[in-house]
């Protein structure tokens, strides 16, 4: 774990994997002053209350990931993305496959970023961890479901994007007006099935 | 009933801003809020109202209004001349408009934003706990278009003025930056920034302050993700500094050379494109 210092009141958390990421998450989250604390593929971003975080810092056992997870969040999806027969074909199974595969898993939501309520899930099966397409899609729909590397991921609003899709939801995934506008927050469990 | 003023003319860029909705980056929502928070305080005290609430940030002024109620208004940031009915007044002070009088807003002499506070403040429905509108992410009041109402709060009563100079834009500005968290992909990270100069680019935005200038000389390749805050000077592999605002995306993979202090960031903020940089590095 290394610490690397982010102007006057942050630090940036480096640590070697996505396990020992939620485990500086669980460790800090909740500390009294903490303004942010935004987990990402390799580290932690933390802003205020310093001295706590470098306290609770020194004790976190970086090998135990949390168990507690907040929520259990179950996604629906039609399983019909224009990518579903490449991702099968790569993975050499049949479509039928895929969709059992990715319903078969349990994910945790390791962070968010790139949009509003955009979450990367762990937990994907190895024959479904594919890179991303050669040339991105300037437009992904909203609520498509999509894989890239080993992350699985549902796109809260319409953008740009490169990971091969093999369904959509019809849930909400981020509402601005709502009481709590994002369906996934990081440490939330997810499921997916089929709609 | 509720008063209400209407943007008969919003000038280059009129928005809603109150001090943001920080917090919520691991959801993937940028802080937004006011560029120079400072003078959104100075002109909600002006008025009376609570120093969090909402009021209009202007780009180079321009805007054009009028209010259905009589109010107390207060304009800041650079210094910057107004007109009550065409009638001359100024910035930097509680000011009185009579139910129905039209405000003009000029141009600023100096800086980018102006910000105008009305008693009461603006009272638009909040998003995630703000009242901002983020440009990056959409989220809060679309950005101010002319003919738009906007209502105002209950007013209080002003507990007494300050009396704060006007912001002045300077013609080169030197920041103080610290150091880090990703200086180690640069070879002599502090003598890159200390002896590199810049200009501000017309490409910047309140997502960052893009600088054009010294190429600054860093690894190639790309970090996962990470996240950001408002003051990092992020480094693509151009070599051209990007100093982020508050609508800044709350990750991001180019290296971060070093942070700007929230206390230096506003001059930034308001640094007009072709304004020169040069950085301080501080321990």
């Amino acid at each position: 774990m290394l610490l690397r210092r982010c102007g006057t009141d942050a630090l940036l958390v480096e640590v070697d994997s996505l396990t020992e990421v939620a485990a500086v998450r669980a460790a800090l989250e909740g500390l009294d002053g903490i303004e942010e604390l935004v987990p990402a593929a390799r580290t932690v971003l933390v802003k205020g209350a310093l001295p706590q975080v470098r306290e609770a810092l020194a004790t976190v056992d970086l090998t135990k990931a949390p168990e507690n997870h907040p929520r259990e969040v179950t996604i629906p999806v039609i399983y019909d993305g224009p990518d579903l027969d490449l991702v099968a074909d790569t993975a050499g199974i049949s479509p039928e496959e895929v969709v059992k595969l990715h319903t078969g898993a349990t994910y945790e939501v390791a962070f968010c970023g790139f949009a509003p309520g955009f979450g990367y899930l762990t937990g994907l099966p190895a024959s479904l961890q594919q890179p991303r397409l050669d040339s991105p899609r300037t437009k992904v729909p909203a609520g498509s479901v999509g894989i890239a590397g080993e992350f699985t991921a549902a796109y809260p609003r319409a953008t740009p994007g490169g990971w091969r899709l093999i369904g959509r939801t019809e849930i909400v995934l981020f509402d601005q007006k709502a009481e709590t506008p994002a369906l996934l927050q990081p440490g939330d469990q997810v499921r997916f099935v089929v709609a | 009933m509720n008063r209400k003023i209407t943007i008969i003319r919003t000038g280059p860029q009129a928005l809603i801003q109150d001090l943001g909705r920080p917090g919520n980056a691991h959801l993937g929502v940028p802080p937004s809020g006011a560029v120079d928070p400072d003078s959104l305080k100075l002109a909600n005290r002006l008025v009376g109202n609570d120093e969090a609430a909402a009021g209009l940030e202007l780009l180079l002024g321009g805007a054009e209004l009028t209010t259905d109620a009589s109010c107390t208004i207060a304009v800041t940031g650079p210094h910057t001349r107004l007109w009550i009915d065409d009638k001359l007044a100024d910035s930097h002070q509680p000011l009185h408009l009579p139910k129905a009088s039209t405000l003009k807003v000029g141009t600023p002499d100096t800086g980018l934003r102006t910000y105008l506070a009305f008693s009461g403040g603006i009272d638009v429905p909040a998003e995630l706990g703000s009242r901002s509108t983020d440009l990056l992410s959409g989220i809060g009041p679309d950005p101010l278009r002319d003919n738009d109402v906007l209502p105002l709060g209950t007013p209080n009563v002003p507990i007494g003025a300050d009396v704060v100079p006007p912001h002045r834009a300077l013609q080169t500005l030197v920041i103080p930056i610290r150091l880090g968290p990703r200086d180690d992909w640069f070879d002599d990270a502090e003598t890159q920034l200390q002896q590199g100069e810049w200009f501000v680019s017309d490409r910047s935005n309140r997502v960052g302050a893009r600088l054009s200038g010294t190429k600054l000389n860093r690894r190639d390749g790309e970090i996962p993700s990470e996240g950001m805050i408002t003051g990092a000077v992020q480094v693509p592999p151009d070599g051209q500094p990007v100093v982020f605002l508050n609508d800044h995306p709350t990750t991001g993979g180019y290296p971060v050379i070093g942070v700007v202090d929230r206390d230096h960031l506003r001059f930034l903020g308001q640094a007009r494109p072709g304004t020169g940089v040069r950085f301080r590095p501080i321990d």
